[in-house]
């Protein structure tokens, strides 16, 4: 993903009506007007909402004008929680070596028993 | 005990990692340098560490094998430059898989009421080197991760 992808999808992120647009998408297509619902706002403040989301890929809009149904994209967020992962893994990749180590010296000072693997 | 701290301020070439252990110093400093404590405890859960060489003195070389599950393996070495017992040890390491690109650690031992506080030091040769460790995970052998930093790390060239 370039760069400047990761950064319209985060600045798309980082408003609670946009994320609960996307949290009400995963339920499947929905039209604009059934999105503005659950939000004290006009149809236009939605729009721009949506139109942010699309910019990002994150979703695509139906093309029948009246009704211009909107569907969640899933795999740019995908990507995103990809990148992610590595900083997950290298957080829990330091835990478990650490959490090895206690294990080890548990043993040492006799107050484990040898390949006691309980906590693996 | 599970006090894990991990520092890596933006734009620097550190990563800090702190934690306590509850065994006292000299004991946590066997289990750094001595090659048949390590192997039991060095390395991801599931995973088999042989400590192909260890002598944790000036000069001396080190290079352990980490063997996953699925039989894939992963090595590492570097040279010590300084095992002062029980309180720091210091040596490059270089990843087989990624070479030429070596960071310089020093760990710092420090005893407090019978339990050991560490700190380790990880200083890279570049800011995206640093980065590139943090995001891609620590000796993860999946050639997808390896592939996704070597683009990141070819960015920053």
């Amino acid at each position: 993903m370039r760069a400047d992808q990761m950064d319209s999808i985060f600045a798309a992120l980082a408003d609670p009506t946009r994320r609960a647009i996307l949290a009400r998408l995963m339920g499947g297509e929905t039209t604009v007007t059934e999105l503005a619902e659950p939000f004290d706002m006009s149809l236009p403040a939605v729009s721009k909402h949506l139109k942010v989301l699309e910019r990002a890929g994150l979703i695509t809009r139906g093309r029948e004008a009246q009704w211009r149904p909107c569907r969640l994209e899933a795999s740019p967020l995908k990507e995103v929680a990809d990148w992610l992962d590595g900083y997950r893994r290298f957080w829990e990749q330091s835990q478990e070596r650490y959490q090895r180590l206690d294990h080890y010296l548990r043993q040492a000072q006799g107050k484990e028993e040898p390949d006691d693997q309980q906590h693996t | 005990m599970a006090d894990l701290k991990i520092v890596a301020d933006p734009g620097t070439h550190q990563i800090v990692i702190t934690r306590s252990f509850d065994a006292p110093r000299d004991q946590v400093f066997k289990a750094f340098t001595d090659p048949e404590a390590v192997a039991q405890w060095w390395g991801l859960r599931g995973s088999e560490t042989t400590v192909d060489e260890l002598e944790a003195r000036p000069g001396g070389r080190w290079r352990f094998v980490e063997r996953a599950g699925d039989g894939s393996e992963d090595a590492f070495h570097g040279v010590y430059h300084d095992a002062a017992a029980p309180e720091r040890i210091v040596y490059t390491f270089e990843y087989e898989g990624m070479p030429g690109h070596v960071l310089l650690e020093t760990i710092t031992f420090e005893e407090q009421d019978g339990r050991t506080h560490m700190t380790d030091s990880s200083v890279f040769q570049s800011v995206a080197d640093r980065d590139g460790m943090l995001a891609s995970g620590m000796e993860s052998g999946a050639a997808e991760s390896m592939d996704q930093l070597d683009e990141y790390l070819a960015k920053g060239r």
